[in-house]
């Protein structure tokens, strides 16, 4: 035993037990969230189930069974539910009975035993809609103005032909409601602006009434142009109004849903593997392509995943030279002395400095003071609506990149201490000055320690949620902050981001079960979007690596 | 006399027919508060190879340094004396130190290549003095990497990373990087002391036919490398010129005791 210890083996497995718990805990994380996440977007079966209610009454439910569970009989009896049996343990079953414009609430639990005749029909149909979630139950007949077009067998292609067309109208009417009256309200804004700015600027009357004339005019034209677009919607929204499907619901309730509040139907028990694997593929597709619908509980997740990318590039904009010039002149140029030892420990213990206080400091500083003195100097003609002086995007990543600064600083530093003095002295020994060595041979030696710097400053801004509550982040934000109109980028825009709408979703969302397959999926689409970001700084690094190679690296 | 002034005495010393290049006056150099170099008094002749022997830590590598300023890095190093190059003193507060280290060219001890291909690493300097026309950086890399003896190992792959080169090749890239903005003078620090037999045979040679274009200083631990390549030789120790002299004078007959002991190997 003695000699075994001496072997140094029992280190060994100490070291490889540590490793191995690590690897248990990160495929943990990764596995739960993962499967949790990705279920959720699989075609479930509809269960036709009857329930016998306590009174004796019963009912027909048409459901998809989200999960099963086991309670103890005192539990139960506790929450004040008789039990006939005296088994100690009883089964329940969460279901998701859909239809929320019916029952009022759309998840439910029922006892095992006050369930019974199982069955799958055929023709059960899932309609996701735009409004009161999804529909379980069965197609009837589809109407056009009143008029029965198509029954029976001939429904469902027919159906599936008409939810295209009236997705389609869908899509015109949301571009035309974002795209083109976006962009005529914002140039109705411009015009007030300019003329308030006039006014702001005491412009004397001459120029006040020729700038009235000619902003009439403009405003007559954008006006008859607001108002052919109105006249456009209208018709598009009665075009959407056409068809309408007749449907019932699992216990005899017959009602009619426009197509135009239709995203897809499918029968779930009807299908076969295949379809099922291409449902799957589209659901998910959908979700990181869609917009968030119903207080985030449906829909996709796109315009969270956009902020998030958007706000860390801007970041990395932002740090990457402030970071990069500080460690240059730390390590470089300053004399080495008490100040500096101070400053150094100061910029090192700044990565210690819990995030919310930064999101503290960007709301007071960053927004407060310095939105406000550029919205006084640049923007007077808008307040007391606030442009810069409001939380937003550029605020956001101004406020990240302060928060992961010292970790670029840190490791500029050590990539260009790195770099041996041999090399720097052949430059100058070339007649080099100092600038030149620095810029031409010592920098891009050590890229690749920066680009250290900025994978850590990404992967912890790109999860960072605290500081952006205060600084820009939304639960919903109304558009992406690029789009088609001048200029572009949006940098007073408020924005959406992944990591905050986990903890929306997660915390806030008024219909928890509906969310919570949401929560899984989207840590999920945070965690690989992390990994994608950090894969190509990775990259990037590698490739600069393999440039500079050398003993330094 | 002191010991001092009868080493400067030309006509004793073989330098009666020399062209002086660089003069060394009454030169001081303290590290902090130590004297590193104990009032040095040389003068160097032009294109001719001079050769720094002497133990370890006995200055010459701090001497050889004092020529392209490159002590003033050293923020606790501090120079009283004159070097006079063509007569300038080059420690004049007008002199630019990068002209300077333009005219004294230098290569170290370690091959220091820049993480560039072998092209970029010769053309270098010649970028830094803003020469742009692709055809002119052709030729001087092309020369130089000739005048380096170089050119037929690398003529293939000219655009690869300079670090793909052995270490030999390395230090002889340093040189022809050192020689492409044509320098005066080129001072070699103990340049063959990494190198394995063949590639230190190869440098010798190079030394032995740069020297028709180049003032170079050399220092070196290998006494027979100093016979060798070396016209003239300076002996030091513990910061002290003990002798200077023609090597042929030196290696076979030195005035001093010490450095007599010191070439026959009884201590150092």
């Amino acid at each position: 035993m003695k000699a075994w210890f001496r072997t140094g083996t029992p280190w060994i497995w100490l070291n490889a037990g540590a490793i191995a718990l690590s690897l248990v805990m990160v495929l943990g994380v990764l596995g739960l969230i993962t499967v949790q996440g990705a279920s959720h977007f699989w075609p479930a079966d509809l269960q036709q189930v009857k329930l016998t209610k306590a009174d004796g009454s019963t009912q027909v439910l048409l459901a998809e069974l989200v999960r099963t569970e086991e309670v103890s009989a005192t539990v139960l009896k506790d929450s004040g539910i008789k039990l006939e049996q005296q088994a100690e343990f009883y089964q329940r079953h969460l279901l998701k009975m859909g239809n929320r414009d019916l029952y009022g609430r759309d998840f439910s639990w029922y006892l095992e035993p006050q369930l019974s005749d199982w069955s799958q029909p055929q023709d059960a149909i899932v309609i996701e809609r735009r409004e009161w979630g999804n529909f379980y139950g069965f197609p009837l007949r589809l109407l056009q103005e009143g008029q029965v077009v198509a029954e029976g067998d001939k429904l469902w292609p027919e159906l599936q032909q008409r939810i295209a067309r009236a997705n389609e109208i869908y899509q015109q009417i949301a571009l035309i409601e974002k795209g083109d009256i976006g962009r005529i309200n914002k140039k109705l804004e411009a015009l007030r602006l300019a003329e308030k700015k006039l006014q702001l600027a005491a412009a004397d009357d001459a120029t006040m009434q020729a700038h009235k004339a000619e902003a009439a005019v403009e405003k007559a034209a954008l006006d008859t142009e607001y108002a052919a677009l109105q006249q456009q919607l209208e018709q598009l929204y009665a075009a959407t109004k056409r068809d309408v499907l007749l449907v019932r619901s699992a216990e005899g309730k017959e009602l009619e849903i426009s197509l135009g509040n239709i995203v897809h139907a499918h029968f779930p028990n009807a299908m076969s593997t295949t379809d099922k694997l291409l449902h799957y593929v589209a659901a998910i597709w959908n979700f990181l392509s869609d917009e968030p619908r119903e207080a985030n509980t449906e829909g996709g997740i796109f315009p969270a995943i956009f902020g998030t990318v958007t706000m860390v590039i801007l970041m990395s904009i932002i740090v990457t030279p402030f970071g990069v010039l500080a460690a240059i002149y730390l390590r470089e140029y300053a004399k080495d002395g008490p100040l500096l030892r101070v400053i150094r420990i100061s910029v090192y213990n700044l990565a210690g400095v819990p995030s919310i206080v930064y999101g503290v400091f960007g709301l007071g500083f960053f927004v407060y003071i310095m939105g406000g003195s550029i919205d006084a100097l640049f923007y007077p003609e808008s307040l007391p609506a606030p442009t810069f002086g409001t939380p937003g995007l550029f605020w956001a990543s101004l406020t990240l990149a302060l928060l992961t600064l010292p970790v670029v600083i840190v490791s500029t530093e050590e990539g260009l201490s790195r770099i041996p003095s041999t090399i720097r002295m052949g430059s100058l020994a070339l007649g080099a000055t100092k600038s030149e060595t620095l810029w031409k041979v010592v920098v891009p030696l050590a890229t690749p320690a920066m680009m250290t710097g900025l994978i850590l400053a990404i992967a912890r801004a790109a999860g960072e949620v605290a500081p952006l509550m205060l600084v820009g982040v939304v639960k919903l934000a109304p558009t992406l902050p690029v789009d088609g109109n001048f200029p572009f980028v949006h940098l007073d825009q408020k924005i959406m981001h992944l990591g905050f709408h986990v903890y929306d979703v997660g915390f806030q969302s008024p219909n928890v079960e509906a969310s919570r397959p949401l929560l899984y999926a989207t840590a999920l689409v945070l965690v690989i979007l992390i990994m994608v970001l950090n894969l190509a700084a990775i990259q990037l690094r590698n490739r600069l690596r393999e440039k500079y190679r050398s003993e330094s690296d | 006399m002191t010991q001092q002034q009868m080493i400067l005495n030309d006509a004793e010393l073989n330098l009666a027919n020399e062209k002086i290049k660089l003069e060394v006056n009454d030169l001081r150099l303290y590290y902090g508060d130590s004297l590193a170099l104990k009032n040095i008094n040389l003068r160097i002749p032009e294109k001719r190879v001079t050769a720094f022997i002497g133990p370890s830590g006995c200055g010459k590598s701090t001497l050889l340094r004092c020529f392209n300023r490159m002590n003033d890095l050293v923020d606790i190093c501090r120079i009283e004396g004159k070097i006079l190059m063509d007569g300038q003193n080059i420690y004049d507060k007008k002199v630019d130190v990068a002209e300077l280290r333009r005219q004294v060219g230098m290569v170290f001890q370690k091959p220091n290549p820049f993480p560039k291909t072998i092209y970029e690493n010769v053309a270098y300097g010649l970028r830094l003095q803003g020469v742009k026309d692709r055809r002119v950086l052709d030729e001087v890399v092309e020369t130089s990497l000739k005048g380096a003896a170089l050119w037929n190992e690398v003529k293939d792959r000219l655009h690869d990373n300079a670090f793909g080169l052995s270490g030999g090749q390395q230090q002889r890239l340093v040189i022809a990087r050192a020689i492409a903005i044509e320098p005066e003078v080129l001072l070699l620090d103990e340049p063959a002391s990494a190198l394995d037999p063949i590639s230190t045979l190869k440098i010798e040679e190079l030394i032995y036919e740069l020297k028709d274009k180049y003032t170079i200083v050399i220092v070196t631990h290998n006494m027979q490398q100093a016979a060798r390549v070396s016209d003239y030789t300076a002996f030091m120790y513990m910061g002290d010129l003990i002798e200077f002299d023609a090597t042929n004078k030196m290696f076979t007959n030195p005035s001093q005791q010490q450095t007599e002991d010191y070439i026959t190997g009884r201590f150092g």
